[in-house]
């Protein structure tokens, strides 16, 4: 099984050292969705066709500029994996009629935001997973609607200050689990990713390539606009995100969930939320402690049920 | 060439497979499902080389359509009604890609209140798409229809997807009987599907649908898609003339029926305008200078050939079976435009029927006649009539009676 297959990645010095994604994109600086691009691409290669659902990245292929050197198709918000689909097929047909040679095969890779992924998009995935489509979907994950302006999403944690949860305790609700609705799906490889530990992506991303189905990715985006904090600061706040335990690092192994990196000694939840405004009201005018202390309990208890 | 008595559906099917369709995107709904039965069991028997794939929705289904097309693929797909709404983002959105593909769409009222029967609510909300429109009064102009719409959407200078239209009921569950092209000739007409541009490759970079920032890269493209519509006019004139060469059947973008020397003209589109033959017979026999004009390419709209045609007849009646709320018939607005500071325009009236499956009966058609003759006489239009007979009235007054009385029941007890 793909388990077995050779692992090239083990230190930074394995990963590529050149880059294909092309610079001077309008991305905002220090987006950790676009990070987690680049090194996807870096692995993935050029035989690819990137399939987008609206959302931040939409404005990566403006006419008459790409940075991609392989495919893109623009679709709608909800139906960038049926989009996938339709690629594919015509793909698979043109292979089996001769029509298309196969060195000329490609990857089907999905890019969309929590938007699409969580919410307006999940149905059209779902489906996608059903047929076992043989594609990559990789859901860039910056908790919230980022491109218009960062309206809470069903991805955005629970006290996030986004534009449309301004109050003095942010968003009421919970993060959806979408790692779990995708895995109850069984489609192939499911995982969760993040930019600011590039090791664990590329091994990830190194063990899809060689499974077929559908290849299920969700990346915690670090955003700088969106978050509210210093770009400079992207990947401390990713590496934050997993040493705090509030974004597990795992992925699906024939369907059992297995943690790719264990923080042992869990760092407090506060060093996380204190660099961002987003979760400021946390902290100022006054320490909320019970606030915190829900925030920490919750990680606590997810990592009590981890072995 | 083979004679077979087929329902519309299996008329839009055989035109699929006549055109060796490669990919069917899929989704149910009533009354178009039986096309894709047709065409999954033709696939499963191996008469067909094609690949069907359902999806969960109409939306997920035309993107899937468009990609396809996108990735060099011939593709077919159907719809109806709250399907084609339900997909309408992508309708728009894969008409700008200039993705050439055909769709069917099986005609049916759009709620609320739900139904399932005919009407020509659900196209007309497609009418400024960007995709191109025929629309059948028959089963055999279905499948006729669809392997004209291969040459059109594909043609070098348009580039664009086209839908067939056909009535839900009145044709999609009607049996009549149908030609079948000899499937080599069939194939030798649509010709193979060259994608030109539109294929991804290994290692080429290729960007589609991409966005653009500013409008004037916006309007240009929107009016190249409208251009291309319109150059449709000519082209659709050539590959009708070619089909009716190779198959003996002429499927003009107008059809007029009667019109020599008719001074009163009925005008409709769709499987009714056969009904609208009939009444032209029986006013014929009473001595009425009466003809039909049976509108087959709805977009790109002929302008021109309709001044050309309608121009020094005395009264037109416009039949819609739409309903434009707070204007009326969109057909009958379409062709005032068309008629504007026209020399020698007619006179014309509107009329709205048809609605959901509703029956337009002779006795209508014999009325609207009388009265449009009336109104040439005095020279005044006549204000917009909604079809409705009192026999309908007075059945809809005690079905209101009904819900009344049950009302009253639950609030007393």
């Amino acid at each position: 099984m793909t388990s077995q297959s050779p692992i090239h990645f083990h230190r930074m010095e394995d990963m590529p050292s050149t880059h294909l994604l092309g610079t001077g994109t309008p991305m905002c600086a220090g987006c950790g969705g676009l990070e987690a691009l680049h090194t996807m691409y870096d692995i993935l290669g050029e035989k690819t066709v990137f399939v987008n659902a609206a959302g931040c990245m939409t404005l990566l292929s403006v006419y008459p500029f790409t940075p991609f050197r392989g495919g893109w198709l623009y679709t709608a918000m909800a139906s960038a994996p049926a989009g996938a689909q339709g690629v594919r097929d015509a793909v698979d047909i043109l292979l089996k009629k001769k029509k298309l040679s196969k060195e000329d095969d490609m990857e089907v890779v999905v890019v969309t935001g929590d938007g699409a992924a969580y919410g307006m998009g999940l149905s059209a995935t779902s489906a996608a997973m059903d047929r076992n489509l043989n594609y990559i979907y990789l859901c860039y994950d910056n908790e919230g609607y980022g491109n218009t302006g960062q309206q809470y999403s069903a991805a955005t944690p629970h006290a996030a200050t986004t534009s449309t949860s301004k109050g003095s305790h942010g968003y009421p609700g919970f993060k959806k689990d979408l790692f779990s609705i995708w895995a109850a799906h069984n489609p192939a490889y499911v995982a969760t990713i993040i930019a600011a530990e590039p090791l664990d992506m590329a091994k990830k991303i190194e063990k899809l390539q060689s499974m077929k189905g559908s290849r299920m990715l969700i990346s915690l985006a670090p955003c700088p606009t969106g978050w509210d904090y210093d770009p400079q600061l992207s990947v401390e706040i990713g590496r934050l995100a997993v040493q705090t335990g509030i974004w597990p690092l795992k992925e699906t192994i024939d369907g059992k969930v297995v943690h790719t990196k264990i923080p042992r000694q869990r760092k407090a939840v506060e060093e996380y939320l204190e660099l961002q405004g987003r979760f400021r009201h946390l902290f100022h005018p006054r320490r909320d402690e019970s606030g915190i202390a829900e925030i920490q309990l919750r990680v606590d208890t997810y990592w009590e049920n981890v072995t | 060439m083979s004679r077979k008595l087929l329902t519309g559906n299996s008329a839009a099917a055989w035109g699929a497979r006549l055109a060796k369709t490669d990919y069917i995107p899929a989704f149910p709904i009533t009354p178009q499902t039986e096309i894709i039965e047709d065409l999954a069991h033709w696939i499963d028997t191996d008469d067909m080389d094609a690949r069907l794939v359902t999806f969960e929705s109409e939306h997920s289904m035309i993107t899937a359509a468009g990609s396809a097309a996108s990735s060099g693929v011939r593709v077919f797909t159907a719809t109806s009604s709250q399907g084609l709404l339900y997909g309408m983002e992508m309708i728009y959105t894969v008409a700008g890609w200039r993705t050439p593909f055909v769709m069917v769409n099986v005609s049916r009222g759009l709620a609320s209140p739900i139904t399932l029967e005919s009407d020509h609510n659900d196209i007309m909300a497609a009418r400024d798409s960007g995709f191109l429109q025929i629309h059948c009064a028959t089963c055999q102009e279905i499948t006729d229809s669809i392997l004209i719409a291969y040459r059109l959407a594909e043609h070098k200078e348009i580039r664009v997807p086209v839908i067939v239209n056909l009535d839900g009921f009145y044709l999609s569950f009607t049996r009549e009987p149908v030609d079948l092209a000899d499937a080599d000739k069939a194939a030798a007409f649509v010709g193979e599907f060259d994608p030109e541009n539109l294929q991804f490759k290994g290692n080429t970079p290729l960007s589609q649908a991409m966005a653009v920032l500013g409008g004037s890269p916006y309007s240009y493209f929107r009016y190249e898609l409208h251009l291309a519509a319109q150059q449709a006019l000519s082209v659709y004139d050539e590959i009708a003339d070619e089909f009716a060469e190779i198959f003996g059947r002429r499927h003009s973008m107008i059809d007029g029926y009667q019109m020599d020397d008719a001074e009163y003209v009925f005008v409709m589109i769709g499987s009714f305008s056969t009904k609208a033959r009939d009444a032209v017979d029986s006013l014929r026999q009473a001595g009425w200078k009466v003809g039909l004009l049976h509108l087959r390419l709805f977009r790109p709209f002929p302008q021109q050939k309709i001044r050309t045609l309608l121009s020094g007849r005395r009264g037109v009646a416009v039949i819609d079976q739409n309903i434009s709320m707070g204007m009326g018939g969109v057909l009958h607005c379409e062709f005032a435009t068309a008629l504007y500071g026209v020399n020698n325009a007619p006179l014309l009236a509107s009329y709205i029927g048809g609605l959901g499956g509703r029956d337009i009966s002779q006795q209508e058609f014999f009325e609207m006649m009388s009265e449009l003759r009336h109104a040439c006489e005095t020279g005044e239009s006549p204000p917009p009539r909604l079809l409705y007979s009192q026999h309908e009235l007075t059945e809809m007054r005690k079905l209101q009676a009904i819900a009344a009385a049950e009302h009253a029941e639950i609030k007393a007890t």
